[in-house]
């Protein structure tokens, strides 16, 4: 017969069992535990993976490139009219391009004008966009019967945004802007506006219906601060994700103004898009120089895409585990 | 004295149809004129159906909802016609505790940002510390330790994240606390610690609750006074004892008949009033007496024409039936005229 | 021989992406008499709706570890169905779906989500006596009439071409149990059965649920957390805590006298309609969430009173320390209590 336990001793034994068990680690916001199943994921990393090297390229490229980007050193080795191009060799890894240019060279200088469009233009449209989607969606929830008009109207003129085919609406601003890498931009942006709008106020229009808000206002907290701390915290998830996603698409449809010949004219700054509008014309004798910049494209747009999805699981409150 | 007073309170919401125009085709009479009053100290239990409008009825009383007419007095104030500012800062003694504890807690907020949100929004407290004493001293009255502060809401059980609702009305000082639904989505063995928390807390703070809920058992338990309501209006209201002792409305009848007890002797032995058919529309109530079209009791023309108002039977009972003394005699069985369509068939008799 | 045999059943959701996994059946033993109904009750984490889920082969495929037996007399055979014992977690997944809606069916907590929203109540009907019973077009309709006749639907002709929106919760409850009875199962199993009903609707499916035990000799499991429901309806009662039963025994000696602390706990925490008013509760302290591993101990020690260094020898056995049909899980069984001190 052993010895009866203490009464601290009965605890810390079922505490010790309890802890066996396992489960619980505390002290971690949503934000935090959505970073930790965002670690896990594989299609996270590599998305992840590829726009590190993206990033990387676009940050030490031009200091990298072993020639300049318009430099035609080797003008008298290519002749677009006979067929002749000269194909990757040493000292010019990717081959020359159709004006006697370093492929490489300009592929990497290009990493960054690429970034800076889709980065750009995203941003446009993320930062108009959830400015109306916020004012829209706070108007709708907390606003009376006024907000409720406001919000209706502003909507509807989104909706008319959207209804427009959006390479459309962005060729329209581009040739009323004139062909710029700044209108390249502002055309892309544009017409993230009402997604990034319609997102965010459906979000809030969700969260604004759920019993937290009802408290939040039954404690007698202010609209404004019901809006700004209990309402937009919750609502922004989709958006993150959406932005992401958002770069991608940004990337490619600057790369389709760019082939439209929209794009930014300079030739020493050599984005991607541009590239490869250029290099179409000669796709049947020099196919490379068009599959090198697309590649770019793609590679890049499938990193952001796949990165955007993961976080779209990883935020999801639903799959919390 | 009553410290809450409802008189004829109605909450009617506008159906509206067509995209362009949003005419109004139509009104849900989610609560359909209902006066009661609730003694300072003391718990007032509203039970009812799904549907039956005690949900809307409560949020009525903070104005979460629009009150479509009749007064809400609060200690000599009406808040049904209370400037939205004012309105917002008169919350404070009156609060609330949601059914769904998760879903009532902002997830992005940490217990003590949680608790420090209506302090902040009425200015109580001098400072930071004052502030976090306050939260401190009620974290330790709802039985929460104070390393809960720094966590998240989707780190407790559901018991835990009820004290939590409860915590941040309390640390407002409120006068008058309506629980709306406050331990169904519990655990049983959950359930009689909320309960017995609530219980607690009246004591202390000498609390007034409004505690609304569709379990009679619950009610019963923690309730001075309980209302009984169908569609939208109160049909009786009696002291706790005295309701389950004496029922005389038939829906309350019905009701209490109708709750399984947790003891196979009662089970067996005990009588059961089916109700037939569902609850009408309450965009559609049915005329006279909203009751009639399930009523065992029906009698011919009267219940059908003329909706009956609370009358006063006995000090403190009070019911809406034309024959509630005559009801009160019989069984269902024992009904002879021609009503009997209205009783469920019940396999067993 | 018992209509239905469930020995040892565990099933453990395997974790994935850095979780571990949990067991949330954990060795799940009890029987159900034909014509008889059985009670499984626990609260929310029991492993009560997994248990059901397992014997209807329900549980997704992958990621789920199922242990034990589940053995069911199918009875006679039919042109679908072979005769004699099966054990329902051997079978793959074609004989499963034979014996689903034929000799075993289900009935859900959430009736509007248990139906096809874009289907008419008929056609619902209707496909499972076509898929079981081989009945088609006229005789089908009619057949399909009977049946929401018989659940008390009023006006069965007419409500067989409306869509599920278009009825009442109770009335949708009942449409869900004319299609699981519309084969005469040997056993039918209801999780939760009048959970999301109001208590008036609920005593009418309490009813009808009766009166098909009754005159079909059905074999009912009724999985519920309302202890008010057990008492009126099941015969032998089952109850779970983390994932096991920790006591058996009929309906009227575990209400009498409730032997594990658990449950005897249990009963002291619900208020009763009929208790006088005043009567403090006795919650049973901590949640679900305090518990231990079966194989280290008794799981209910953390939230146990009579908690003592015996309850962490190892899993406690199932004993008999009352009667010899009544089982408790405990070390330490509330021997000395009758049902006055209980409420009391």
């Amino acid at each position: 017969m052993k010895p009866p336990m203490t009464k601290a001793a009965k605890a810390d034994r079922l505490a010790e069992l309890m802890a066996r068990r396992g489960g619980d680690e505390g002290g971690a916001g949503l934000w935090t535990e959505a970073l930790r199943r965002l670690r896990r994921s594989k299609m996270a990393l590599i998305g992840a993976a590829i726009i590190a090297v993206f990033l990387l390229l676009a940050i030490v490229g031009p200091w990298v490139a072993p020639h300049g980007p318009t430099a035609q050193i080797w003008r008298g080795e290519v002749f677009p009219n006979q067929g002749r191009f000269v194909g990757p060799r040493s000292g010019n890894w990717l081959g020359l391009d159709h004006l006697g240019r370093d492929e490489l060279s300009r592929m990497l200088i290009g990493a960054r004008q690429t970034l800076l469009v889709g980065v750009v233009s995203m941003l446009i449209g993320l930062v108009v966009g959830a400015l109306v989607g916020a004012v829209s969606g706070a108007a709708a929830t907390l606003g009376g019967a006024a907000g409720k008009r406001v919000d209706t109207v502003v909507m509807r003129i989104t909706d008319m945004m959207l209804a427009l085919p959006s390479l459309l609406l962005a060729v329209s601003i581009a040739a009323v802007m004139g062909q710029s890498l700044t209108t390249v931009m502002i055309a892309v942006g544009v017409v993230q506006i009402p997604i990034f709008a319609r997102l965010l106020r459906g979000s809030m229009l969700g969260q604004g219906g759920r019993d937290y808000v009802l408290a939040a206002k039954s404690l007698g907290v202010r609209r404004r601060r019901i809006v700004l701390t209990q309402i937009l915290p919750n609502s922004v998830s989709p958006v993150i994700v959406q932005a992401t996603l958002s770069l991608a698409t940004a990337i490619i449809e600057a790369a389709a103004l760019s082939y439209l010949g929209l794009g930014n004219p300079d030739p020493a700054v050599p984005e991607w898009g541009v590239m490869l509008s250029q290099a179409q014309r000669f796709f049947d004798n020099a196919p490379m120089m068009s599959v090198y910049p697309a590649l770019g494209i793609v590679i890049t747009a499938l990193g952001f895409t796949l990165l955007g999805e993961a976080m779209r699981e990883a935020l999801d409150p639903r799959l919390r585990g | 004295m009553s410290l809450l007073e409802l008189r004829d309170v109605k909450v009617h919401f506008p159906v509206r149809a067509g995209i362009v125009t949003n005419r109004t085709v139509g009104h849900v009479y989610a609560v359909d004129g209902v006066s009661l009053s609730v003694e300072a100290g003391r718990t007032y239990g509203l039970v009812g159906e799904s549907g039956c409008g005690k949900t809307t009825l409560g949020r009525a009383v903070l104005r979460l909802v629009d009150v479509t007419a009749g007064e809400v007095v609060l200690d000599g104030t009406d808040l049904a016609t209370l400037p939205a500012e004012e309105m917002r800062r008169f919350r404070r003694r009156l609060q609330m505790v949601f059914q769904d504890p998760l879903g009532s807690l902002n997830p992005r907020q940490n217990i003590e940002s949680i608790l420090a949100e209506g302090m902040t929004a009425h200015g109580i407290g001098t400072s930071n510390e004052d502030r976090h004493r306050r939260i401190l001293a009620i974290l330790d009255k709802v039985g929460l330790p104070a390393n809960a502060l720094s966590r998240y809401p989707h780190e407790f059980s559901g018991g835990q994240r009820q004290r939590i609702g409860i915590a941040r009305a309390l640390v407002l000082e409120p006068d008058v606390l309506i629980c709306d639904e406050p331990v169904s989505a519990l655990d049983v063995s959950i359930q009689a610690q909320v309960v017995n928390l609530l219980e607690e807390l009246q004591d202390s703070m000498g609390l007034t609750y409004v505690v609304i809920a569709h379990d009679l058992a619950v009610v019963r338990h923690i309730s001075d006074v309980v209302g009984v309501m169908y569609l939208g209006s109160l049909v009786e209201e009696a002291p706790s004892d005295v309701l389950y002792a004496a029922p005389r409305h038939p829906y309350t009848r019905a009701l209490m008949s109708a709750v399984p007890i947790p003891d196979p002797d009662v089970e067996d032995s005990r009588e059961r009033i089916l109700l037939t058919g569902d609850l009408p529309s309450p965009a559609n109530p049915p005329a006279g007496c909203r009751f009639h079209t399930r009523c065992p009791w029906k009698r011919e023309t009267r219940c059908a024409t003329e909706r009956p108002e609370m009358r006063e039977l006995a000090d403190g009972h009070r019911v809406a039936c034309h024959f509630a003394e005559e009801i009160a005699q019989e069984s269902p069985g024992e009904i002879t005229d021609g009503n009997r369509e209205n009783l469920a068939k019940s396999p067993r008799a | 021989m018992p209509l239905l045999s469930v020995d040892d059943l565990t099933v453990t959701f395997r974790g994935g992406h850095g979780r571990p996994p949990t067991r949330a059946v954990d060795g799940v033993s009890f029987q159900v008499d034909a014509g008889r109904v059985t009670g499984l009750v626990g609260e929310s984490g029991c492993g009560k709706s997994v248990t059901a889920l397992a014997l209807m082969g329900l549980l997704p495929g992958k990621g789920v570890d199922r242990g034990g037996s589940a053995v069911l007399d199918v009875g006679a055979g039919s042109e679908f169905v072979a005769s004699g014992p099966v054990d329902l977690l051997g079978l793959g997944p074609g004989a499963l779906r034979d014996l689903r809606g034929s000799r075993i069916a289900m009935i859900f907590q959430d009736p509007l989500s248990s139906l096809n929203p874009v289907v008419p109540i008929g056609v619902q009907v209707t496909e499972i006596l076509e898929r079981h019973r081989g009945l088609r077009g006229a005789p089908a309709r009619k057949e399909a009439a009977d049946l929401l006749d018989r659940v008390g639907i009023p006006d069965p002709t007419r409500r067989l071409k409306e869509y599920p929106h278009q009825l009442s919760g109770g009335m949708r409850q009942r449409a869900l149990i004319a299609m699981a009875v519309a084969c005469a199962p040997r056993l039918l199993i209801a999780d939760e059965p009048t959970t999301a009903l109001d208590v008036t609707i609920q005593a009418q499916i309490l009813e009808l649920l009766k009166e098909l035990v009754d005159q079909e000799g059905t074999a009912l499991l009724m999985i519920t957390h309302d202890l008010g429901v057990v008492a009126g309806l099941c015969e032998q009662v089952n109850v779970l805590y983390a994932g096991r039963v920790v006591e058996s025994a009929g309906r009227r000696e575990l209400f009498a006298h409730p032997t594990h602390p658990y449950a005897h706990g249990l009963l002291g925490s619900i208020p009763r309609l009929d208790a006088p008013r005043g009567d403090p509760l006795h919650p049973i302290r901590g949640s679900i969430n305090d518990r231990i591993a079966w194989q280290d101990g008794c799981a209910f020690a953390p939230r146990c009173d009579f908690y003592d260094e015996e309850c962490l020898e190892g899993p406690p056995a199932l004993t008999e320390p009352r009667r010899p049909d009544h089982r408790v899980r405990c070390v330490h069984p509330v021997l000395d209590t009758t049902a006055e001190e209980v409420t009391a």
